[in-house]
């Protein structure tokens, strides 16, 4: 049997999804392929299914989100399933409910599904220990954001047909953010060429135990690449001196259309969202025809689509 | 009737002071070593002894742990220190120091001599309060070093907070040494104040906040400046790296004043066991590299570090069952102290009286016990005898403490304590 066809028969069988590093290629790769089919499928007038019906998903958020949130509700709803949005900011975590409490709970409830966003690092490890369901991280802390990097990975494919051999730059705050370490980790699996922009304050320590390049100047950091990722800045960076001003940001790490002409001509620009206009990214760039940001947003339903219709039959 | 004396015999002595191991006899009367004899048998009128045959099983004297926090005042619901006395004289520890930053802080001598009063009521084993070196922690104003001293604190420290000011931190040492008073600092800047585990490659990939090391260098090598500028009397706690260990290392060449200690957790623990955001590993000093580990372990037989210490700090496990950046720092250690520690000399790092030496007759040196930690006579019996060989493995749920939050959990462990004697009393025995 050739590879190929021995791919085509892989099922992955995943309890959870906490983050990328527990993944192999091929969990990855079948992933990002049944993500491209929810893609083609939602193209036109998207239709419910019944995969997920009578399937209970709760999505459990710490940390005020739109974009995640609303992107995995339409995924489990268009699946079928019923989908519960619990935003734990104000109700019991203010109580001095933890975090584990709040998970028994719900386990009580016995969902099928819990997408989760907390503000720590291993909150979502934490929570698959106690819960009996498959536990979806949707961003902890620093740590991982993994379904954030499957659907970057899925916009990368759609614009350049592949991610092996492609030049990608990541740039701004990667020692905060959990976007970058997932699209480290799944680029360089998928065999790109990374490099790291960021001033040295914004840079975590052991950057180099991944297998990227990292630049303190932006021009040289995206010369010539394919595509360009960028991450949002926290206001509050400035407030703990890790930069000094917005202005001073925007005028070294801020990606503007004299920046971007230094990457190939026909390099993507990208944005987790949501951005920061004039601090990481000028808007001219944001609106042009190289961004690919509202792509990003379409493809998230998608590749959650794919995560829930994954864990639910693994 | 009870006879008067207590004729241990057939023993493996540990003299910690001299660094020696040898077959013989020890008899004790009115809670005082009255005789050391190189003989199994000692040609003794036997008469009035009650007598114990060791077997050849080491006897040295009782541990003297200089980190612990024993909960209280103000923490009853983790620690009493009625629970850590029952814990402690099982596990062979004789002494504990106890740490300040209890609730209140320890910053007046009638809370020192609450502890003690305390003590004298629940506690078996001695009890030594540490006072703070400033009021309430603040780093503003010291507290009353003279009075604090004569009420029966031991040593002084801020624990886990640093005197900003450079200024105070001179003068309080300065005052500090005028009383001969013992200085007992952590090494603690504001470097790490977000970190959460040690800083390196796992921290990055876990995405926790790290603490780096020169957060201890600074704070170390600024203190020890001062110190030996002051000429004060200066322990440092719990060093966690190699930078460390060499900075002591220097300032020790210029100054017989300085002493340092590590924690067992930082002997025999590296950051690895943290792994996927396990919480009973987030101690402070965070558990380091394994090259800190080892670097730190190869020279423990040097003079360097003078003592090893549990670093007891129980935590419910409401404290503990938080995601890692949430959950509270410390592991209880009181009952694997030394059990943990004598697999560093079964595994041939260090000698037995060595090890013995820095965890009894070095403590009482530097706390300044005149009568204890050594098996000299006429100083008080405060002895352990030990099967340095039975296993046992380390069950959370059978610990005596009220906390759980070991970092030894189903750990094969060697070692058990079979006798422990308090000024000649004897206060656990699983012999008769």
């Amino acid at each position: 049997m050739n590879k190929k066809n021995k791919d085509s028969l892989y099922l992955p069988q995943l309890t959870h999804l906490l983050g990328i590093e527990k993944l192999s290629p091929q969990d990855v790769n079948f992933i990002i392929k049944k993500s491209q089919g929810w893609f083609e499928k939602n193209k036109n007038k998207p239709q419910k299914t019944d995969i997920l019906r009578g399937k209970t998903q709760i999505n459990l958020f710490f940390e005020p989100s739109t974009r995640t949130q609303s992107s995995f509700e339409l995924a489990g709803k268009r699946l079928g399933a019923d989908v519960i949005n619990m935003s734990l900011k104000q109700s019991a975590v203010a109580k001095g409910e933890t975090l584990i409490d709040t998970a028994v709970t719900l386990n009580a409830m016995k969902p099928d599904l819990l997408i989760v966003r907390h503000y720590s690092a291993g909150a979502s490890e934490l929570l698959s220990q106690k819960v009996d369901c498959s536990v979806i991280n949707a961003g902890d802390g620093s740590h991982e954001h993994p379904t954030q990097a499957i659907l970057d990975a899925l916009t990368i494919i759609y614009h350049k047909k592949k991610i092996e051999g492609l030049k990608v730059a990541i740039c701004g705050d990667i020692l905060h953010s959990r976007v970058a370490r997932s699209n480290i980790i799944l680029l360089s699996m998928l065999g790109a060429d990374i490099n790291i922009v960021a001033p040295k304050t914004l840079l975590p320590n052991n950057i180099d135990a991944y297998k990227v390049k990292t630049h303190l100047d932006m021009r040289e950091g995206i010369r010539d690449v394919d595509v360009i990722m960028m991450l949002r800045l926290q206001n509050e960076r400035m407030l703990s001196s890790y930069i000094p001003s917005a202005r001073e940001y925007f005028q070294y790490y801020g990606l503007d259309e004299d920046k971007l002409s230094y990457a190939s001509k026909n390099a993507i620009v990208m944005h987790p969202g949501p951005m920061n206009r004039g601090v990481e990214i000028d808007t001219s760039v944001a609106d042009n025809v190289q961004s690919v940001i509202k792509d990003q947003v379409e493809m998230g339903v998608a590749a959650r689509m794919a995560v829930l219709e994954t864990l639910a039959s693994g | 009737m009870t006879k008067k004396k207590l004729l241990i015999k057939n023993a493996l002595l540990i003299d910690p002071k001299n660094e020696m191991e040898f077959i013989g006899s020890l008899l004790v009367e009115k809670g005082i070593i009255k005789e050391i004899f190189n003989k199994p048998s000692p040609n003794y009128d036997i008469s009035d002894c009650k007598i114990i045959d060791c077997k050849k099983n080491a006897l040295s004297p009782g541990l003297i742990d200089m980190w612990v926090f024993a909960g209280e005042p103000g923490y009853e619901h983790i620690e009493t220190i009625e629970d850590i006395s029952n814990a402690a004289k099982a596990s062979g520890i004789t002494s504990i120091a106890c740490r300040p930053d209890t609730n209140p802080i320890i910053d007046e001598a009638e809370l020192v001599q609450y502890i003690i009063r305390k003590s004298e009521d629940k506690s078996q084993i001695n009890i030594l309060p540490i006072a703070a070196l400033t009021k309430k922690h603040e780093g503003k104003n010291m507290t009353e070093i003279g009075l604090l001293k004569e009420a029966g604190a031991v040593g002084f420290s801020d624990a886990y907070n640093e005197i900003n000011n450079t200024n105070i931190l001179k003068n309080v040492f300065t005052y500090a040494s005028n009383f001969n008073a013992q200085i007992m600092q952590l090494p603690v800047s504001d470097l790490d104040k977000f970190g959460v585990m040690n800083e390196s490659e796992i921290s990055m990939r876990l995405g926790l906040p790290g603490i780096v090391k020169i957060s201890e260098t600074i704070a170390l090598e600024r203190e020890l400046r001062i110190a030996h500028h002051t000429k004060v009397k200066y322990h440092s706690m719990c060093i966690s790296t190699s930078e460390s260990y060499d900075v002591v290392n220097k300032f020790k060449d210029m100054s017989d004043k300085i002493t340092c200690g590590v924690s067992i957790n930082n002997l025999k623990l590296n950051e690895n066991d943290v792994a996927a955001y396990r919480t009973f590993f987030k101690v402070k000093p965070p558990l380091r590299s394994e090259n800190d580990r080892s670097y730190i372990l190869e020279n423990l037989n040097n003079d360097t570090i003078d003592i090893i210490t549990s670093n007891h700090e129980p935590q419910g496990t409401e404290s503990k069952r938080l995601p890692f950046e949430e959950a509270a720092y410390g592991a209880v250690g009181i009952e694997t102290l030394l059990a943990a520690s004598l697999s560093l000399y079964h595994e041939g790092y260090i000698s037995l009286s060595k090890l013995m030496k820095k965890m009894s007759y070095n403590p009482a040196k530097i706390l300044n016990l005149e009568n204890t930690g050594s098996l000299e006579v006429g100083k008080k019996a405060d002895l352990i005898l030990v099967d340095l060989d039975q296993p046992w493995v380390c069950d959370a749920d059978k610990l005596t403490t009220k906390c759980k939050n070991t970092t030894f959990e189903n750990q094969k462990m060697q070692g058990r304590v079979l006798l422990t004697i308090v000024n000649g009393k004897i206060i656990h025995n699983l012999i008769d």
